[in-house]
């Protein structure tokens, strides 16, 4: 029809354009990659890859909450009531079956099933009444803690329960002493949950409307996008992933702790920050949430192998590691903003 | 072509808080017919669209859809029954590619799952459909606004829907691209798809629609074929008084004898690789030189190096003859640079601060945050620009948000014109904005220079350019190719023919 064509090619090539966005991500394995080869550098042993297994497992639960809240944030939201829900799930779980009763196999879907509920109601509060995010899980946060404690305010054993004793089963990769490595049944939840979340982010709708949300709420609903649903979505996963944490740690250390959990929705947050998801939404990957709980679990490592630090500096580290990708961020979403001309 | 009504809008009414943006309308839409909904700024014309497709809820009203009453809570349910609208500000996001705006919500898929490569290729049959050219895997904040208008009409073209709704869709575009839409809608009316087409180009609107509907103040002033309703009379509907006044700007001639003063600004060899070659422009104290050229020929470029915007990495800029250094956007202002970007929504209004407050920013900003305009001073000037311009409506605590399109881009205005720089660039200063406050603003302009500021004016639309100035640069290609000076030369044609020269010697 027209005789014309028209095209604009933006004053960076689209390759720049399309790699953008890759930057933080890498910047996150990048660094990653210097920690480990730091390690190498500077202690014997760090060669031991059961050093890398175990990143996966005392950090289970951890990556699977990190996951739900790389959800909320990519949409533009947050949510701090997962280190709660987690805390209140392993001790629900526990009151079940120790108190109650109730087989394993039946108090773990109620458990889930709850989590995720809940946060439906979550998003619900805050799509419908335009309820801060922030608010909204704050009072999730007292009020999960709050039922924890109310079910138990000491710690609750479960190692009677055969159930529970899956969890920390190994599977061998090669003879451990002769560098191969094991990883316990915990871990594969968690690697599940991160293959299954990012299928659902890159491949779905559900996933697509996400970042479309977090890139502009009012743009994609006048898309025609269904923005309630994927917003109450978001904060569905999110407990779900919390609940899931929950009996992860049910299974990592056989009791529950009404205190477990503490200030874990912070770190949850610093895994996703560090791992590239931008907190204004619309931008992030899960597999960098992956390598954001790599990187401070990382830390913690190194931290243990020097030897004569404290716990307290891989806080500190934490610290600095979040304000450089903040900067990073806000130096590249400068760039980007020049771009739209 | 039955003539049965599709859509039917009977008495609505709606009500913001302080505001009665519509007053018992009534609107009728048939198969087949393009329709144009007109009005001033802030007349009510987006309001209807969005009540409409469920973006607002009608306070009083009903609406039929095909002879059946319905009531939409959100555009996604108006898409689903076959209403597929563009609104007025590019609604899209611009973090996902060009192909998944274009799919968003309905993309193909195997399973569950998204065939990206099938979306894609998709995405780019679309796009040549409608003549253009996109990489479709690129995010789409790579382009400009016109093109992402242009994806967006490309999106809601795509949907086969009954009723397609474009409100303003040509307000960053050029002749070519208009055209092209223009013959796509006219395919899609012989197709019996209803369209409504909102547009403050009253050329584009005769050009195109069969029917009209005029809105004054939120309330129905009548329809009107578009054969029995002579341009003049439309205008007098529209603005409720006559207007002999309109037309009176006209070019004033020779103001400036060539090379009479010294130049305020002067660019020499100033460039920026892949966005405008190397070009010299001068502009003198008092002069309007304006940018001419398609979209994508490097207009807003060209604003840009100069205001400091992008960096340039060939040639220098002085004022006042002295060479620039450390050239950026704050020192620029701190230099009498003023520089009103076209896009509004992510470069220019703050949606959730009053209109004062929005106007004041970049006088604000100048002062530095220590020393704050008093508030009796502020208040004044605030009013005097709101009188200017005619913003309304002339509440300055408002937030700006809740003002309609084209009382936006007022208030943008405003605050460079406060400012009252030495040198003002104006990127597409009247896109979206109606035939009477247009008329406000090119007299503003003229104001201005007589002044003494020197201005840089780029608009899409060829007339005001020549009416507006002394000078005018022609852009093709991302290169200027020509200043054109003498009286004689200040036409459209000659604009029009600048350009097409250049590109034949290619
Ligand atoms: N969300 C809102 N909140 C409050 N007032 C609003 C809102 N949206 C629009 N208005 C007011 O309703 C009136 C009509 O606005 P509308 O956007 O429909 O005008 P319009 O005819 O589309 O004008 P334009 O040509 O400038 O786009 C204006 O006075 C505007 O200030
Ligand atoms: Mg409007």
């Amino acid at each position: 029809m027209s005789t014309t064509t028209l095209t604009e090619r933006s004053d960076r090539s689209t390759l720049f354009d399309g790699l953008g966005r890759y930057i933080p991500i890498a910047a996150t394995i990048g660094l990653l990659i210097a920690m480990y080869a730091g390690g190498l550098a500077n202690y014997s042993n760090f060669d031991n890859p059961q050093l890398i297994a175990d990143l996966f497992i005392g950090n289970a639960a951890l990556l699977i909450i990190a996951v739900g809240m790389t959800f909320v944030i990519l949409s533009g939201g947050i949510d701090l009531s997962v280190g709660s829900m987690m805390a209140f799930s392993t001790m629900a779980l526990a009151w079940m079956t120790v108190e109650l009763g109730l087989p394993a196999e039946i108090a773990v879907p109620v458990v889930l099933v709850f989590g995720t509920g809940s946060g439906m109601f979550t998003g619900a509060v805050i799509h419908y009444f335009k309820v801060q995010p922030f608010i909204a899980t704050l009072a999730g946060l007292f009020l999960y803690r709050g039922l924890t404690l109310q079910i138990s305010d000491r710690d609750v054993s479960i190692r009677e329960i055969e159930f529970f004793s899956w969890g920390m089963d190994r599977v061998e990769f090669g003879n451990v002493r002769e560098g191969g490595f094991s990883l316990p049944h915990i871990s594969f939840i968690a690697f599940a949950v991160v293959i299954i979340a990012f299928i659902v982010l890159h491949y779905t709708r559900f996933g697509r409307s996400v970042y479309a949300v977090g890139g502009s709420e009012q743009s994609a609903l006048l898309m025609g996008l269904p923005t309630a649903r994927t917003k109450v979505g978001v904060y569905a996963v999110s407990g779900f992933c919390a609940a899931l944490g929950g009996v992860v740690a049910a299974y990592a250390t056989r009791s529950a702790n009404p205190l477990a959990g503490v200030g874990l929705e912070l770190d949850a947050i610093a895994a996703v920050v560090i791992g590239g998801t931008l907190l204004t939404g619309g931008s992030g990957f899960v597999l960098g949430t992956v390598a954001g709980v790599m990187v401070m679990g990382m830390i913690s490592t190194i931290i243990a192998f020097q030897g004569n630090l404290n716990s307290w500096w891989a806080r500190i580290a934490v610290g600095v590691l979040l304000l450089a990708f903040i900067l990073l961020q806000r130096f590249l979403g400068r760039s980007g903003e020049k771009r739209k001309t | 072509m039955s003539d049965e009504p599709i859509v039917q809008m009977a008495g609505i009414t709606k009500d913001f808080t302080g505001v009665r943006a519509l007053e018992s309308v009534d609107f009728t839409l048939r198969p087949g017919e393009i329709h144009a909904i007109m009005g001033e700024n802030g007349a009510g014309k987006s309001t209807l669209i969005k009540v409409l497709t469920g973006v607002h809820a009608p306070d009083a009203g009903r609406i039929l859809l095909d002879g059946e009453p319905v009531r939409f809570h959100s555009p996604g349910q108006a898409q689903a029954a076959g209403i597929s609208t563009v609104y007025q500000e590019v609604n899209l996001t611009d973090n996902l590619s060009v192909a998944e705006n274009l799919f968003a919500g309905r993309e193909p898929r195997l399973g569950p799952f998204i065939n990206f490569r099938a979306m894609r290729r998709k995405a780019s049959a679309l796009l040549d459909q409608i003549g253009i050219d996109l990489n479709v895997a690129a995010p789409l904040s790579s382009y400009s606004i016109a093109m992402q208008q242009l994806v967006a009409i490309a999106r809601a073209v795509d949907f086969e829907a009954k009723v397609l709704i474009l409100d303003e869709p040509t307000s960053s575009l050029d002749r070519d691209e208009v055209e092209v839409l223009m013959r796509v809608m006219r395919k899609l009316a012989g197709d019996g798809v209803a369209m409504v087409f909102i547009s403050h180009f009253l050329d584009q609107v005769y050009e195109v629609c069969d029917r009209m509907t005029v809105l004054r103040n939120g309330k129905l002033v009548g329809d009107w074929d578009t054969d029995a309703l002579p341009e003049n009379e439309l205008i007098g509907h529209m603005l409720g008084r006559e207007v002999e006044t309109l037309e009176a700007i006209e070019h004033r001639p020779d103001r400036w004898p060539p090379g009479d003063a010294a130049p305020l600004v002067s660019a020499e060899g100033l460039g920026r690789r892949g966005s405008i070659a190397p070009f010299d422009l001068d502009v003198r104290e008092g002069e309007v030189v304006g940018l001419a050229g398609l979209l994508g020929s490097g207009r807003t470029e060209t604003a840009r190096l100069i205001a400091g915007a992008d960096r340039h990495d060939s040639g220098s800029l002085s004022l006042d003859g002295s060479k620039l250094r450390g050239h950026n956007p704050r020192t620029a202002a701190a230099r009498g640079i003023g520089f009103c970007p076209e896009n509004r929504k992510t470069e220019g209004l703050v949606p959730d601060l009053s209109v004062a407050e929005n106007i004041v920013l970049a006088m604000q900003a100048a002062r530095g945050w220590a020393r704050t305009i008093p508030p009796a001073r502020r208040d004044k000037l605030v009013a005097e620009f709101i009188a200017k311009l005619d913003i309304r409506p002339a509440d300055p605590h408002l937030p700006v948000k809740n003002l309609s399109g084209g009382n936006q881009q007022k208030v943008l205005l405003a605050r460079w014109m406060l400012l009252q720089p030495r040198l003002l660039i104006l990127d597409e200063p009247t896109r979206g904005i109606d035939v009477g406050a247009k008329a406000d603003i090119q007299r503003l302009v003229n104001e201005l220079s007589d002044d003494g500021m020197a201005v840089m004016f780029i608009s899409a639309e060829l007339d005001e350019v020549t009416r507006l100035s002394d000078r005018i640069a022609v852009l093709r290609d991302r290169e200027m190719i020509d200043i054109l000076g003498a009286e004689s030369e200040m036409t459209t044609e000659r604009i029009v023919d600048t350009i097409v020269a250049k590109g034949g010697e290619q």
